[in-house]
């Protein structure tokens, strides 16, 4: 095994560990946010479609230009907010935990209600986020209030 | 159950010990590659981690007294750069800091240190130590250049006729309506060019200019980061950072992988008035031709960018060219000489493929051309294969210079790491 491969091996071992103990524990305390499986499912799916280039797989997003979704009052906040910002998009200057962003988010306006919602409850229920789910109905909420 | 996590972290345990066991056998691997700060070099290099801890460390100049200016892209404590001293066992410590401005160019000519803040730029009188005489009272030399944030970063040279010249990145992606909207289309006449999507010259010696006291020099270039001017031909090279997204804007027209590659990184040697071509055309360095943009009206076949100068080399997409210089020393091999070493940054819009980069390369000239295959010349930067694949660097190179004895700089705005690669017989 190569000095390189050795490690790997190790780190996956250690990982493997750290998952075992983790889905032990995941197992006593449910997360809110993770809702339906199938609504899951669709958030993962739109998450991967709409959000993963910039926000990244890991949804740590991309020092100096997309901001991370991982433990910010923006993604597990108030619930309108973060709503809005996906019908609208963001453009505005941001520090979070001391960095800041310069790429525009677009607006997913054209996104369906379940799929806004199903997004917004991956988002927040995943990557370490444990904020409660959001229902198609908020969404439709503040889609019409801004539509007024 | 918690009897059962206690089992299974002791066995786990037991098994990483008996691991590490292992791991005394490539000790010496291990100490080959710590030897060189954690970076692969070609054979005869050696790197040190000067420093490790500056901040976002952006672009760096070397006085030739060995003096380090480094602009942070961040001011910390009201000091956005700071200055270094290399001590006899070879680390590099921080002495002064000033500047209260955010930014990423610095540069040395002719006895000034020049700056930038995203908006402006400054220089600073040096004695003849190379130090800064009054860090509080640099001249504005250039000011209000415009600052959207997207693509803010002014990165500057000079030439020897007593000019400075600035990159105004585009503060847009592709010129779209909506910027970065999938589906949008560009504008036409994109006004965007107008004030950014460039290289502008002003005087280097003359205070308060701004846009209508300089020249837009080059046009059509998304955004420069890294850029220099070659000695040997007397002429300004950029590199510029390809367009993003062409999967997640076009879907219809682009897979990941093809999305992963496209567009190129592009090499450029500029004159004055040319056209890069953006937002136009981007180039296909598998095709190696232009390719019409899908905002206005291309499918990845069709040819664009008649009036927009080719590049002189092409790299693989999303890499980020953050340093670009030319290598005029002797302490390198001949190969070396003239070449050009550019510092790329890392990708983050290859995903969901893997990414790519966090490398600095080195593309070969011969008679002021490039000459042969570029190389990776210093890798390691990310720590690992799987954090360069995820995008989760360790360090990501950004600025490059050269010491007067020939000794190659690399910044890291991470970590704010400085390394230093020398060469040996």
């Amino acid at each position: 095994m190569t000095p390189m491969k050795k490690n790997i091996f190790l780190i996956g071992i250690l990982a493997t560990c750290a998952s075992v103990v983790f889905s032990q524990q995941k197992s006593t305390t449910a997360t809110k946010a993770n809702g339906t499986n199938a609504a899951d499912v669709n958030g993962k799916k739109v998450y991967t479609k709409y959000c993963l280039t910039c926000h990244q797989a890991d949804g740590g997003g991309v020092q100096n230009m997309n901001p991370t979704l991982i433990g910010t009052s923006y993604v597990l906040g108030d619930k309108g907010a973060i709503i809005r910002i996906a019908l609208n998009g963001f453009n505005d200057n941001v520090e979070i935990n001391g960095q800041t962003y310069s790429n525009k988010m677009p607006s997913f306006a054209m996104l369906k209600d379940k799929d806004i919602a199903d997004v917004l409850t991956y988002v927040r229920g995943h990557f370490g986020n444990h904020a409660d789910a959001v229902a198609p109905g908020e969404v439709a909420k503040v889609r019409a209030a801004m539509n007024k | 159950m918690k009897q059962r996590i206690l089992s299974v972290s002791a066995a786990c345990l037991i098994a990483a010990i008996g691991l590490l066991s292992f791991q005394v056998n490539t000790k010496h691997a291990a100490e080959h590659q710590a030897r060189n700060a954690g970076l692969k070099l070609p054979a005869g290099f050696h790197a040190d981690m000067i420093a490790d801890t500056t901040g976002g460390a952006r672009h760096i100049a070397v006085a030739d007294n060995g003096v380090i200016y480094v602009k942070l892209l961040k001011a910390k404590n009201g000091k956005g750069i700071i200055e270094l001293h290399q001590k006899s066992d070879g680390a590099a410590e921080v002495v002064a800091g000033f500047g209260d401005y955010d930014g990423t160019g610095i540069y040395l000519k002719d006895g000034y240190l020049y700056a930038s803040s995203n908006e402006d730029i400054f220089r600073y009188k040096l004695d003849k130590n190379n130090e800064v005489m009054n860090p509080g009272q640099p001249e504005k030399i250039v000011t209000g250049l415009i600052n959207r944030r997207e693509h803010n970063s002014k990165s500057i040279v000079l030439d020897n006729a007593g000019n400075i010249y600035v990159n105004i990145g585009a503060y847009s992606n592709s010129c779209q309506v909506d910027d970065r909207q999938p589906g949008s289309m560009g504008r036409e006449g994109c006004p965007i060019l107008d004030s950014a999507g460039g290289i502008w010259q002003f005087k280097a010696d003359k205070q308060g200019q701004g846009y209508g006291d300089g020249v837009r020099y080059a046009t059509g270039l998304r955004n420069v980061v890294g850029l220099d001017w070659n000695q040997q031909l007397n002429q300004l090279f950029v590199m510029q950072h390809g367009r993003d997204q062409l999967h997640d804007l076009f879907p219809e027209l682009y897979t990941t992988k093809q999305n992963a590659l496209l567009p190129a990184e592009c090499l450029y040697a500029l004159k004055k008035g040319d056209n890069g071509g953006w937002p136009y055309m981007y180039y296909d360095q598998i095709q190696h031709k232009k390719i019409l943009a899908p905002e206005y009206g291309g499918n990845g076949k069709k040819e664009g960018g008649q009036n927009a100068i080719d590049p002189v080399a092409a790299f693989p997409g999303h890499m980020a060219p953050n340093g670009l210089l030319f290598y005029t020393g002797t302490m390198f091999p001949e190969k070396y000489r003239n070449g050009a070493f550019i510092a790329f940054h890392g990708s983050w819009n290859r995903a969901p493929e893997p990414q790519a980069g966090y490398c600095v390369v080195f593309q070969p000239f011969k008679n002021g051309k490039p000459s042969g295959q570029w190389e990776v010349f210093a890798d390691g930067f990310s720590g690992s294969a799987e954090k360069t694949a995820s995008g989760r660097a360790d360090h990501r190179p950004c600025g490059l210079a050269q010491g007067p004895d020939g000794a190659l700089y690399v910044t890291d705005d991470t970590k704010g790491a400085i390394y230093k690669i020398t060469y040996k017989k």
